[in-house]
């Protein structure tokens, strides 16, 4: 099992090299194949590694390769760690990245740069899963570090446009601020407990007894600004929506399926140490709800098939971070599986659809594509169902735990999440009805827009399908079925529980409230749906080309002006005080005395130059006199 | 080679200490002064010998083999040198027609 566990990332990384050193020598199929078996050797191995695992006694597996580095009061191994939660994230990660490079050989096809993709997507699961297996958090570091280079890589995939050069570097940037929380919190784990190894942080993290102490306080605080940065939350959500630039297989996997969710893995796997910490905690929840509302208030008013999924995507990842901040874990993690299905369908459906219409992406210029991509339609549909969360649909599961658990907790927080599951249902409704439903308003003829190949339908049907069905994997306890997740997840989140049930705060709620919530949650869906029906079927609404009137619509279809506000109070005080510096301490300090440094070499060469005559004899001279005075210094220590 | 044969004591071994540094100092100021490839080249091997004779002096009033055992082995070695430096110097008049030292000043900064 340990060689099988090290042989997962390196399939992908084989993968890499391969299609990276063959750019322009492989053929458009062998190397999509490379690409394509790679992640599909990935996951079969990976589902191997679950078998065993599961034969198992369920105790966390470590690998230890080597030791990485090591001092008098600590050391790093290059060691890997499988317990459940890095099982489901590998299942994930790699099935549905495996379905998604299925799908970027017909998407990618005309491209020209098509073994490039493959290698840097290769690049990219390679990543994704050196984060998920890594057994300490330094080695999660490597591949946090890894995906957020590829994610650059990808977004930036065509570099002639230099507006997605901006994307990738927005991206880049905004990261690398998390990255460095991130980067902060782990020092501050090294210096307090001497170990950054998962197991041994279990442990030394299950002995704290304080609730809140402010040490670990800014820990957690640390962490979260990593997974912020990564998982696009506020104030560091906008590159998210940028990064759309990155071809649509991209989007749907790493800016909705599977790097976006780091942050909640992270956070998932710090369990033990956010459980000590109820105040940061609640600083996620408010974090997470603010941006679950803009998010969906802002995908309410874009009008690019691509902006509306991601910001429905930063309004998802909202709702998961409110999971965390109320300490539902496995609620959370519920919807990091449901999410990757059902939004990776969405991109990809999205995708088939951009590709049906060459490359257009204006939903004002859709319409009635119904007839004309059947399968993407119902694939889209049923996405759709599981997003707005109707039953028994995916969607509907995860949504209704994480529900459920906010109002246990925190009745203020549910309302508004609430509210937001429904303007989900209605943004989400909105883009279905304006892309599917009535007359194509666009200017193509009907013979040119066309079927998605085979090989993007296929992983089409089988998201769909895992988003319709992949639910049942965590039954609310009312059904009185077993919660199949929330059993296999338990001792991953043991010490978080110990925690909250010593110090009394855990939150339960009735069976028959339970039932109330699932209840309200259809029913908000529902109206969100028929708003949608009623102004985009009945009266047939277009969004205008003018520019938006009133003050709300103006407010989201500009984004809450963050860009603008950032660009303001950040990006332009730095060019300032940049201008600043560079002419005074640039051009005024460091140049004159590189300059000074310069002049005073060459006028000291041009001084000794003379002594270079050019006469062998002068040189036999100065030498015989030389060694003369070397003799008599040795002899005679005249000197 | 317990006692210094009779013969040798004949001449005393600070004679032999003048001759060699004589030759030396002609072989310097033939190096210094001439511009003669060929003949700058003789001094220096002028200046060789005089440091052999003066070893194969010592070696003979110390009663000590091994200076004479260095003279064959810088012998040898000169006599490579003598092969290597002509045919620089062949190589330097093909080149300049001339074996005047002065004209290679190419290396003047």
């Amino acid at each position: 099992m340990e060689k099988l566990i090290a042989i997962i990332p390196a399939l992908p990384f084989l993968g890499f090299v391969l299609n990276g050193l063959g750019v322009g020598k492989l053929s458009k199929g062998l190397a999509g194949g490379i690409g394509a078996l790679a992640s599909l050797a990935a996951f079969v191995v990976s589902i191997l590694v679950l078998f065993q695992f599961k034969s198992g006694d369920g105790q966390a597996v470590v690998v230890n390769l080597w030791t990485w580095m090591s001092s008098s009061s600590w050391k790093i191994d290059f060691s890997f760690h499988v317990d459940q939660l890095t099982l489901i994230m590998l299942m994930v990660v790699t099935g549905v990245g495996f379905l998604i490079h299925v799908f970027s050989i017909g998407y990618m096809h005309e491209d020209e740069g098509f073994g490039k993709f493959f290698s840097f997507l290769n690049l990219f699961l390679f990543s994704m899963l050196v984060l998920v297996l890594g057994g300490n958090l330094l080695m999660t570091f490597i591949g946090w570090e890894g995906v957020g280079l590829c994610s650059f890589l990808l977004i930036g995939f065509w570099n002639k446009n230099e507006a997605f050069n901006e994307a990738a570097k927005k991206a880049f940037v905004m990261n690398r601020i998390g990255d460095l929380g991130f980067l902060a919190g782990i020092f501050l784990i090294l210096f307090r407990f001497g170990t950054c190894q998962y197991t041994e942080l279990v442990q030394a993290l299950g002995a704290i007894e304080t609730v809140n102490d402010p040490y670990l306080v800014w820990t957690g605080i640390c962490f979260f600004i990593g997974a912020m940065g990564k998982s696009a939350q506020l104030p560091l959500f906008t590159w998210l929506p940028d990064a759309m630039a990155g071809p649509t297989p991209v989007s749907a996997l790493i800016h909705a399926a599977t790097m976006v969710t780091s942050g909640i893995y992270l956070v998932i796997r710090m369990n033990a140490l956010y459980a000590t910490i109820p105040d940061v905690q609640e600083f996620i929840l408010w974090i997470g709800m603010a941006t679950a509302l803009i998010g969906a208030l802002i995908g309410t008013s874009q009008n690019d098939i691509k902006k509306v999924l991601a910001y429905s995507t930063v309004s998802q990842l909202g709702f998961m971070f409110v999971a965390l901040g109320v300490g539902a874990y496995t609620a959370a993690l519920f919807h990091v599986i449901t999410h990757a299905f059902f939004k990776a369908l969405l991109f990809l459906g999205a995708g088939s659809v951009i590709h049906g219409l060459h490359e257009e992406q204006d939903i004002r210029k859709m319409g009635g594509l119904k007839k004309a991509l059947p399968i993407t339609y119902i694939t889209f549909l049923v996405a759709n169902l599981a997003i707005a969360g109707i039953p028994p649909f995916s969607g509907f599961f995860s949504k209704d735990e994480i529900l459920a658990h906010t109002f246990a907790s925190n009745k203020v927080a549910y309302i508004i999440l609430a509210i937001i599951a429904g303007i989900t249902a209605f943004y989400m409704f909105r883009l279905l009805f304006l892309v599917f439903f009535n007359e194509y308003r666009g200017k193509l003829s009907a013979e040119k827009i066309h079927e998605a190949p085979a090989s993007m339908s296929i992983p089409l049907i089988i998201l769909a399908v895992l988003s319709a069905v992949g639910g049942f994997i965590g039954l609310p306890e009312v059904f009185h079925f077993p919660h199949l997740l929330g059993d296999f997840l338990a001792p991953v989140l043991q010490p978080a529980k110990s925690f909250a049930n010593t110090h009394s705060l855990s939150h339960t709620i009735s069976h028959s409230e339970e039932w109330m919530v699932m209840g309200a949650s259809v029913v908000i869906s529902l109206i969100g749906i028929g708003i949608a029906y009623s102004m985009y079927i009945s009266k047939k609404l277009v969004p205008s080309e003018e520019a938006p009137v009133g003050f709300f619509h103006k407010l989201t279809s500009n984004k809450f002006y963050v860009d603008e506000i950032y660009d303001a109070i950040i990006v332009k005080p730095i060019n300032l005080i940049s201008g600043i510096f560079a002419i005074l301490i640039d051009i005024l300090m460091i140049n004159l005395f590189v300059e000074a440094v310069g002049i005073l070499t060459k006028g000291l060469s041009m001084g000794l130059k003379t002594s270079q005559s050019g006469r062998v004899t002068g040189y036999a001279f100065l030498m015989f006199c030389s060694i003369l005075a070397f003799a008599v210094f040795y002899l005679f220590k005249v000197f | 080679m317990n006692q210094i044969p009779e013969i040798f004591r004949v001449v005393p071994v600070n004679h032999f200490v003048i001759l060699a540094s004589i030759l030396f100092s002609i072989g310097i100021l033939g190096v210094l002064t001439r511009r003669n490839a060929i003949i700058i080249f003789m001094s220096i091997e002028l200046m060789l010998n005089s440091v052999n004779l003066l070893f194969v002096a010592f070696s003979t009033y110390k009663s000590d083999p091994a200076g004479q055992v260095f003279v064959f082995f810088i012998m040898a070695i000169a006599a490579a040198e003598v092969a290597v430096g002509l045919a620089i110097i062949v190589m330097i008049y093909r080149r300049i027609r001339s074996t005047d030292v002065s004209i290679l000043n190419n290396l003047k900064g």
